[in-house]
């Protein structure tokens, strides 16, 4: 399923996020990369240096928006600010499919600027749905939604993280975009299976994959974006996409961002697991 | 309890300011224990309370926002100090919490905060909050629009006493203290990055050279941008006042006539003065195209 409806139908491969420490690196050298993430808010935007670099970028290269402010799981209805400013981005980018968080982080209008976990209710997946739908019909592009790390867990939920996200999606009929990263690293803090979440997803509706480090402490690991992935994550890795084929991959990291170099190579392992699973296949 | 008694719950919490060894608050603003609080919504688990958990995102909230404003206000926390800054913008994001999806607005409500709370920036009020309104400005210049640069056709195509409109990210700075001389020049990495909500959004590498005791000196101030790098250019009062009127949208004689109007200039020096004006700043793209003519802003 390299292509589907929640990817645009496209067919990419192995990105990584576009972040400040590379654009020169990026813009003088112009390394072959098959596709760029942006974060859609770092360039939400009048004007500047950012758009001037990311016009030099969507010359050369395929890009991906990545939002973290929309907060489908908030319970107000979403800042038309915000989707105003998003849809002239798309239009900027012509990126094939955008992607946000399950998760909340505002609530009348105040901004935690965190990616909040959800209850798994089946009250907090119908509102979630709707306002997915909402952003979708208004922006006019597929939306999937990534799974996140968290922290902690409610008393009120009523099913399993995976049960509440294909809950959400097939309601909202919406993409995911599934961060192997978050799924071990909420795996390690809630004491569930990560292979029982990859593999209870619907693997139809992957639009993209996420892979990133994290760092551990004595009792909760964090989700840091600031290390190498780690085995456990690229096994899940390996399985999700057994069962979603070939999708788009994208490697995050954030902090302590290392060369372009080995920003890129850490990504480019992926295709190791990509070829095993064609063979395999 | 519903899917909104959670969050508010939640987001209550969240947003409590630490403790001075940046714990959680026992306590909660009505005296409730916060461990009580907590475990009413959060599941503990075999290594965590409901409380503990509830922490890491109490402390995640307040790191992401302390830094944000620490990266945007280098020459406030110069002023003031490493604690009595981190004091000041606990209080004004209790106050004043973000009502923006951008981080990049965090720090948009301060001037007018600290101007009605005056005693976070005592004994140094006035240049506090000029280097707020200078640092806010630098934001303001960095990522503002920047529309089709006004050419000499455009000049000469022009009503006989025309409007000039000015580009949007130029900002106009009255100051009371020469702030700008606390501040270095800024490189060109002050570029915006929010990479994910594990960094935060803007970096900026602001070098405060020295923060030594100013006396008052009216100072007028452009920020604009050269090459998408944020400079600040200081310009007399009549030169000040002269663009002022015009992003008013003043006509050029009016705004003329408002430039000089307390000037000692002879008149017959004027033409040359705002010829010359026209030169430098026309050099350095500060006026756009006017409306009829933009086809739509560029970045």
């Amino acid at each position: 399923m390299p292509a589907n409806p929640f990817n645009g139908f496209t067919d990419f491969g192995v990105g990584i996020g576009l972040r400040v420490p590379h654009y020169q690196h990026i813009l003088s050298e112009k390394p072959v990369v098959s596709w760029f993430e942006i974060i859609s808010e770092n360039y939400m935007i009048d004007g500047g240096r950012p758009l001037h670099v990311l016009e030099q970028i969507l010359e050369r290269y395929l890009v991906v928006q990545h939002g973290v402010s929309m907060y489908f799981g908030s319970p107000e209805p979403a800042n038309r600010e915000h989707l105003k400013r998003l849809k002239a981005l798309i239009r900027r980018t012509r990126t094939p499919w955008l992607t946000d968080h399950l998760c909340w982080g505002s609530v009348d209008g105040t901004y935690s600027h965190d990616l909040l976990p959800m209850p798994y209710t089946f009250e907090a997946a119908r509102l979630t749905a709707q306002k997915i739908r909402e952003v979708r019909d208004f922006l006019e592009i597929p939306i999937a939604v990534e799974n996140v790390s968290s922290y902690a867990e409610f008393h009120d939920s009523e099913m399993m993280e995976w049960e509440f996200l294909t809950e959400v999606v097939e309601l909202a009929d919406c993409g995911i975009l599934l961060d192997v990263n978050n799924i071990y690293v909420s795996s390690r803090n809630h004491n569930f299976n990560p292979h029982d979440y990859v593999n209870g997803v619907p693997a139809e509706r992957v639009a993209q994959i996420h892979i990133a480090g994290h760092s551990k402490f004595e009792k909760y690991i964090l989700d840091t974006h600031d290390h190498p992935v780690i085995d456990p994550v690229w096994k899940l890795y390996a399985r999700a996409i057994e069962r979603t084929g070939r999708t788009a991959t994208l490697l995050e990291w954030d902090d302590n961002i290392p060369s372009f170099a080995e920003v890129h190579n850490e990504a480019l392992k992926a295709n190791r697991f990509i070829a095993e699973m064609a063979v395999a296949s | 309890m519903n899917l909104l008694e959670i969050q508010h719950r939640m987001l209550e919490a969240v947003m409590q300011p630490l403790t001075p060894g940046e714990q959680m608050q026992p306590r909660n603003r009505d005296g409730k224990s916060m461990r009580e609080v907590a475990a009413e919504f959060i599941k503990p688990n075999d290594r965590l309370s409901s409380f503990e958990r509830l922490e890491i995102y109490n402390r995640q909230y307040w790191f992401r926002v302390l830094a944000s404003l620490d990266e945007d206000f280098p020459g406030l926390r110069a002023i003031l100090g490493r604690r009595r800054f981190d004091a000041l913008c606990k209080a004004y994001l209790v106050d004043c919490p973000s009502q923006s999806f951008t981080l990049r607005n965090l720090g948009s409500r301060l001037e007018s905060w600290l101007g009605s709370h005056p005693e976070w920036i005592q004994p140094r009020a006035g240049l506090a909050l000029d280097m707020v309104r200078l640092e806010w400005a630098e934001i303001e210049a960095f990522d503002g629009a920047a529309k089709p640069v006004l050419t000499p056709a455009d000049a000469l195509a022009s009503e006989p006493d025309p409007q000039f409109s000015l580009q949007p990210y130029l900002q106009l700075i009255k100051l009371r203290y020469p702030v700008d001389l606390l501040v270095a020049i800024r490189k060109d990495s002050s570029e915006g990055g929010m990479a994910s909500n594990a960094v935060s959004e803007r970096r900026k590498q602001t070098r405060v050279r020295k923060v030594a005791r100013q006396k008052p000196q009216a100072v007028y101030l452009v920020a604009h941008r050269i090459q998408y790098s944020v400079y600040f250019k200081r310009l007399d009062l009549e030169a000040f006042t002269f663009l002022n009127a015009l992003r008013e949208g003043k006509t050029l004689s009016d705004a003329v006539v408002l430039a000089f109007q307390r000037s000692d200039v002879p008149e017959s020096n004027l033409l040359g003065i705002v010829q010359n004006w026209f030169e430098n700043w026309s050099t350095l793209g500060w006026f756009c195209r006017p409306k009829s003519a933009n086809q739509g802003s560029i970045s």
